[in-house]
């Protein structure tokens, strides 16, 4: 007879799992944090810490003992919220009490966006280089996913043409992010339009992914949500995390027609039930009271960038201007090392991370992920650091043939 | 606000190459902009920070709520043309509301302070009346916290 402390052989394991790569992100991770004294531009987040008002807010609601679960949908104020200032800086209108949904981070409203509409087998066509999470979450919910490469000559950007080379009839939806994470890229209304047209024509929902919105610095900032004939279908996520400085909170939301929202509140009031109290109360202060936060962080951002990509391309390592997020995306290739392997040299002989663009889908190699939401002396020490690194392989190179070899 | 100046009020030391790599100018614009507002007297001066409480020195501050008489002619700049001159006064503003002017001074003691304050300050014709509070701790500064700092832990490498 079996005893009950028998080891177990038999794999647990999800099938659907087993294909999904750990993210390289936290591959590297690991790497870096066996480290001591190193200077990140690795990493994700604003430096900044959450505007002392919001801050306030949250601890205030603390005080006043707010302390329990709310709503399914969210806060009807924080809805409230999130409609108007959607309908002002976005300049679509979403009735509160059916067509958003407050959800733990854009990380929850993706997943569910995707769960509520894929079927097994159908197929979400993202751009890549990506965030980093997009191709898994339709693996987990049994879709199939289809990269479209966006390509560095012109700027990382996707047009129409591009994704109806990936159409097929099981194509159900359309996922972006602009500004990007990694490339900082940002579409133009004609590129946006274009996008719209081709949903129109063939039916397609397409999840945007607008959380580095306001992190915009040159251009006309506008969301395809707002385009004639795609509020209907559109789902519009976006959340605290990056312009308000705000990650650790978790706070995201959806907003989209009702019947999708519906379907994604169902996954979400079994598997979620709300998104934090004292951080949907930290929300509303946000989204009514802080622009003008957001803009001394975006103008801070800016400068780095500015910063940043002069100094990348003074040592010659070539980096097109990023128009959003905060991310500089430089070209390595002419250094003659992988994406990954420059990462790992340039910690180990300078002690600066930065992460390899494989990270974000094989067509980021040859590109390295350097961010720039980092304290402005921090990046001048990077970037001298750099240059050290990247004028010793050219050194080298003028004797043999692998520069850094 | 022009860029340059926001830059400058944050970090007077910034060098002018680093300031035009940020603003996307040349190092000579940027030099010239500088010396432009310098000139001008837009830009009056360069300052640190010094967090004095951490000094032990021997110094008091106090403020002074003063309400004057505004005069026939020049109104209260007279007079506060008049206050502000004195080395003791550190910074000073007209107000709206139950006074006229808050003075900032300081002295090397609270004697000291006191002093200037009634052979000085209160003497002066127009001077109606003041009131003095002296500090005792100082928070902030400039915008920036003396006595607290946030702690953040981000981890090194973030999607
Ligand atoms: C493009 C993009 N989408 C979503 C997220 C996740 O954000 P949240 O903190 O709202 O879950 C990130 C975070 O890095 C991101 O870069």
């Amino acid at each position: 007879m079996k005893t009950n402390d028998s080891k177990s052989h038999r794999d647990y394991i999800a099938t659907h799992l087993k294909g999904v790569p750990r993210s390289g992100i936290r591959d590297f991770f690991d790497i870096v944090s066996s480290r001591k004294d190193i200077i990140s531009l690795g990493i994700g987040e604003p430096d900044f810490a959450t505007p002392w008002g919001i801050r306030e807010a949250s601890i205030y609601a603390l005080d006043r003992g707010a302390t329990s679960y709310t709503s399914n949908l969210g806060l009807e104020s924080l809805r409230s919220a999130i409609s108007d200032y959607i309908s002002d800086k976005f300049g679509v209108r979403y009735d509160p009490a059916s067509e958003i949904l407050v959800t733990v981070g854009v990380s929850e409203a993706l997943d569910l966006a995707v769960r509520a509409i894929v079927n097994p087998g159908d197929e979400v066509i993202y751009h890549e280089p990506s965030y980093v999470c997009y191709a898994p979450i339709v693996t987990f919910a049994h879709g199939k996913s289809v990269a479209v490469q966006t390509r560095p000559e012109d700027g990382f950007v996707l047009e129409r043409d591009m994704i109806e080379k990936k159409l097929t009839d099981r194509t159900k939806a359309l996922l972006i992010n602009f500004p990007t994470n990694p490339t900082g890229a940002t579409l133009n209304r004609g590129q946006l339009e274009g996008i719209a047209k081709l949903a129109c024509e063939r039916d397609l929902l397409v999840v945007t992914d607008e959380i580095y919105s306001e992190l915009t610095y040159e251009g006309e900032r506008m969301s395809i949500a707002s385009m004639p004939g795609m509020k209907d279908r559109t789902l519009l996520l976006h959340g605290l995390s990056k312009a308000w400085a705000m990650t650790g909170f978790r706070l995201g939301y959806a907003c989209g027609r009702r019947d999708l929202i519906e379907a994604m509140m169902k996954i979400h009031q079994y598997t979620m039930m709300c998104a934090p109290i004292l951080s949907q109360k930290a929300g509303i202060e946000a989204l009514r009271n802080h622009d003008a936060d957001v803009e001394r962080m975006r103008r801070a951002y800016e400068k780095r960038r500015n910063y940043i990509v002069s100094s990348l391309n003074e040592m010659g390592l070539s980096c097109h201007m990023p128009k959003g997020a905060f991310y500089a995306f430089p070209d390595i290739r002419s250094c003659g090392l992988s994406s990954k392997d420059f990462a790992l040299r340039l910690l180990d002989e300078e002690n600066v991370a930065c992460v390899p663009g494989t990270a974000f889908g094989s067509s980021g190699e040859g590109f390295l992920r350097c961010s720039y939401a980092t304290d402005i002396e921090e990046i001048k020490e990077a970037m001298k650091r750099m240059a050290a690194f990247v004028e010793r392989g050219a050194r080298n190179a003028e004797r043999g043939p692998t520069p850094f070899s | 606000m022009d860029e340059l100046l926001r830059l400058l009020k944050e970090n007077a030391l910034e060098s002018p190459a680093n300031l035009a790599k940020m603003l996307g100018l040349s190092e000579k614009d940027v030099k010239d902009k500088i010396q432009e507002y310098e000139k001008n007297g837009v830009i009056r001066g360069y300052q640190a920070i010094v967090n004095e409480d951490s000094l032990n020195l021997d110094k008091v501050s106090a403020v002074i709520e003063v309400k004057i008489t505004p005069e026939r002619e020049g109104g209260f700049n007279g007079i506060a043309g008049r206050i502000s001159r004195f080395p003791e006064v550190d910074a000073m503003y007209l107000m709206s509301g139950a006074f006229d002017l808050l003075v900032f001074v300081s002295g090397r003691n609270l004697k000291e302070v006191a002093s200037f304050i009634s052979e000085k300050l209160a003497t002066i014709e127009g001077v109606v009346s003041t009131a003095t509070h002296f500090m005792l701790k100082i928070y902030k500064e400039k915008g920036v916290l003396m006595a607290a700092h946030d702690e953040n832990e981000r981890l090194q490498v973030s999607p």
